[in-house]
């Protein structure tokens, strides 16, 4: 075998009071795409910072084509042909793409030249683009593009990609896997990191894990299930779901015409949502983020007031009423951001607990707050949710995501919501955490509540939901039953993917998408 | 009242010579907020930069050496701020505060002994040919040479935001400076420097006043030049050519109130002393379109 491409050797690198990462070592070949797998905090991003030059590690060395390599910034990392997409986009809004593009290169050309580049490597790898478009104004997928197209003009050696997926529909990933696996097949070795493991086995050659930031194992991903790695980076058996045998109930919640304008600029506007929800049923709402699904959920807690007759609860108009008037009559929400939305970030459990249970659990009277009854609520969220804190009066931000979204769930299905609304319940949220809150919702389905769980991860909502909707640029599609909907079904409610008509018609991707799950790799003529 | 008196070709050319300080001014905190910071010292600055200029062209008798010491007078005061908001990481808002009531107790210090003093002045250039245009040649021709030296400012800081990739490195890691640093740029670097640069052209803003408009130094002399210049600033949406326009609509709305007082108008000398401000607020309200840099008045920190 030739010597690998990038070989990472006993890499080290330990934070006040934590190790990022313990003794590292793996090889990268040319021409492999290579997965990087880890619950959150495991150590990947700390790891693919240190190959780019933005963390120095303690210990340990990494050799790129035979040479020691120590990038001392991004920009050596660059020159010496390591690109990277980040997780979340390193772009400016306000900027058009040939300026983003020019900003991430070593001595770009002019501008118009850029211009020229950028349309031929959009139409050499499909990924089409518009290099005077400003930022802001394209869809996650198209900025994506720029990000992979900003990379692709530097002809790198390692294209390091951090969570590419997480933001892009069905059609748009199965367009990006076309353009990754034409890019190994020109020798380019690609770092993937991500925690969707079907798609890992879709397209990568190996996978390292790793667990606590040090490597618990090397495997095949085209061979071993993704159950097997799953348990490889949480280090113990997941239990799944349990679904209980329900039956849906009468309808709690009726959405009438829902219409309500954008409450700021790059907000979205909710256009006539129509929708019937039922008791004991999990209602799961699809889409990718910033098609509205802030705005529903601001709608359904009463952020957002609306007129009284779009939204009915149980046979009382309530499109008026403020969020705490809907919590007393058992409507209750779950907004998605947990820092600053869900839970002020300052303040303790016990404060957080008291701000949306006052009103259920009596924790106030006469305007004086109970607090020995709110720090019993709080200890009770806790010990029910497993939240794993030293007590009730810690700060809500030094809880890690995980542990603060079990609570902030937990806070409302502990007061026994009617309907309870959730958004991106598990986004964030490692493996087991998402288990856990998952469960927790289907428990309180079945005890006959309504559950509507607003996701950007299908698989989540496929597991859980009894019928499922798309939320697309502020409409919802018809709910339909979630059990047998296939992907490509899912992925047309969504919309489809961004500007697909350059790439390939439907069928063509449906081809990519069915290659994908078999796991048979596809590379395009 | 007699408005005959008022001759137009003396108020436009006075408009120019009105709106210099707070173009000056404001071309700076332009600059310094699409670096994503927001200094409200520009009144200390000015101030600063005017007794600085003042005390240096007395001492040597060029007003361009005071020139050069109003801006670097001013910078230096802005690289305080710089070195507690960059590095230090304190609140922008108050510190920029801070910043002024620091720089007008310090120029007042500054400029004990050179109360009632006269500064070494410019002779107004007659530039050849252009100066002799009927009309136009002694409103825009007959200035004194900072005039011009503000309007090249503005038209160089266009150009650099528009054309130059050092622009567009500033206007990155103002508009997003996590961006920025996950590049590789030095976010907290390329914000010092604009810092100072704000910093001179507000010294420059406060000298001109002191050297030119009155001249002469008193104490509190800028009188709100400075809040000014951070309004058109916002009001310009960030953009060069807007911020000339509404300096120059600040300053002749400024000089007409003046002449209008003069020419005994029956109006209250207070509406007409607040004219400038409403009028420069309104337009530049109504034409408002931008948006602020993205990372404005943010605090950056590597680790985060």
């Amino acid at each position: 075998m030739t010597e690998p491409l990038l070989r990472l050797s006993g890499l080290t690198k330990a934070y006040p009071g934590v190790v990022a990462n313990r003794d590292v070592s793996f090889d990268i070949a040319r021409g492999e795409v290579h997965a990087l797998l880890g619950e959150n905090g495991a150590g990947k991003s700390t790891l693919v910072k240190t190959i780019y030059g933005l963390v120095k590690p303690d210990h340990g060395t990494m050799m790129l084509a035979g040479q020691p390599f120590a990038p001392a910034d991004p920009h050596a990392a660059r020159t010496a042909g390591v690109a990277m997409v980040f997780q979340h986009f390193s772009l400016f809004d306000a900027m058009n793409v040939a300026e983003n593009i020019a900003l991430g290169m070593e001595n770009p050309p002019p501008q118009r030249a850029i211009a020229a580049q950028v349309r031929r490597v959009s139409d050499q790898y499909g990924l089409p683009l518009d290099p005077t478009r400003i930022v802001g104004e394209l869809s996650a997928g198209e900025r994506q593009r720029v990000e992979i197209i900003r990379c692709l003009l530097q002809d790198p050696k390692l294209l390091i990609m951090d969570e590419p997926t997480s933001v892009l529909t069905p059609q748009e990933v199965a367009i990006l896997f076309e353009t990754l696996r034409k890019l190994r097949a020109e020798g380019t070795a690609i770092l993937y990191i991500s925690h969707k493991l079907e798609e890992i086995r879709a397209l990568c050659d190996t996978a390292t894990v790793l667990r606590l930031g040090a490597v618990v194992g090397t495997c095949d991903p085209r061979v071993t299930s993704a159950r097997d790695m799953a348990e490889l980076m949480v280090g113990a058996v997941l239990q799944a779901p349990q679904k209980a045998d329900r039956r849906a109930g009468d309808v709690v919640l009726t959405l009438q015409n829902l219409s309500a304008r954008a409450p700021h600029r790059f907000g979205t506007a909710l256009m006539d949502i129509c929708l019937d929800v039922r008791k004991g049923e999990v209602l799961g709402i699809g889409g990718v983020a910033g098609n509205g699904q802030d705005e529903l959920v601001a709608a359904l807690s009463g952020e957002l007031r609306t007129k009284a007759g779009m939204i009915t609860y149980q046979g009382r108009q309530i499109g008026q009423m403020s969020p705490n008037a809907r919590r007393r009559i058992g409507l209750l929400a779950a907004p998605e951001e947990r820092m600053g939305h869900a839970a002020a970030p300052d303040m303790s459990l016990t404060e957080n607990a008291v701000m949306t249970a006052m009103t259920r659990q009596a924790l106030t009277s006469y305007g004086f707050v109970h607090w020995a009854r709110a720090r019993a609520f709080a200890q009770g969220v806790i010990s029910t949710f497993d939240v794993r804190t030293p007590g009730p009066g810690t700060a809500a931000r030094s809880l890690s995501g995980g542990n603060l979204q079990k609570f902030v769930i937990g806070r409302e299905i502990m007061q026994n919501p009617d309907v309870l609304v959730v958004n991106q319940p598990t986004w964030g949220v490692d493996a087991s955490a998402a288990a856990a809150i998952r469960q927790a919702l289907l428990d309180l389905a079945a005890k006959g509540a309504a559950v509507i769980c607003i996701s950007q991860d299908l698989d989540e909502l496929m597991e859980i939901s009894d019928r499922f909707a798309a939320l697309n640029e502020g409409r919802l599609s018809v709910p339909r039953p979630a059990k047998g909907l296939s992907v490509e079904e899912i992925g047309l409610m969504l919309g489809g993917a961004h500007d697909m008509e350059v790439a390939r018609n439907g069928r063509e991707a449906k081809g990519a998408r069915d290659a994908q799950k078999s796991g048979v790799s596809h590379v395009d003529g | 009242m007699d408005l005959s008196a008022i001759n137009p070709i003396l108020l436009l050319a006075s408009l120019m010579v009105a709106a210099t300080p707070i173009m000056l001014a404001a071309i700076g905190e332009l600059v310094v907020e699409r670096a994503g910071v927001l200094n409200l010292g520009v009144e200390g600055m000015m101030i600063t930069g005017a007794v600085c200029g003042f005390v240096v062209a007395v001492n040597t008798g060029s007003p361009w050496l005071g020139f050069l010491g109003a801006a670097v007078g001013g910078a230096l005061l802005s690289l305080i701020f710089g070195v507690l908001t960059q590095v230090l990481l304190s609140n922008q808002v108050a510190t920029g505060l801070a910043l002024t009531l620091f720089g007008l107790g310090l120029s007042a210090l500054m400029g004990q002994g050179y109360i009632g003093v006269r500064a070494p002045g410019f002779t107004d250039l007659h530039i050849p040919l252009l100066a002799d245009i009927p009309v136009i040649g002694p409103i825009v021709f007959q200035h004194d040479p900072m005039v011009y030296v503000g309007l090249g400012i503005v038209a160089a800081v266009w150009a650099f935001l528009t054309y130059s990739r050092a622009g567009l490195i500033l206007r990155a890691v103002g508009e997003n400076h996590e961006a920025a640093h996950a590049l590789g740029y030095h976010v907290v670097r390329v914000r010092l420097l604009a810092i100072m640069f704000g910093g001179g052209c507000a010294g420059l803003g406060g000298a001109y006043l002191s050297l030119v408009r009155v001249p002469q130094w008193t104490e509190g002399m800028t009188a709100g030049a400075g809040w000014i210049a951070l309004a058109i600033v916002v009001f310009a949406s960030w953009r060069p050519w807007r911020l000339l326009l509404g300096a120059y609509l600040f300053g002749g709305v400024t000089v007409l109130q003046l002449n209008l007082q003069a020419a005994g108008v029956a109006v209250p000398v207070e509406y007409l002393s607040m004219s400038p401000y409403l009028a420069t607020i309104a337009v530049l309200v109504i034409m408002r379109t931008g948006r602020a840099p993205g990372s404005l008045a943010q605090s950056f920190h590597a680790s985060r």
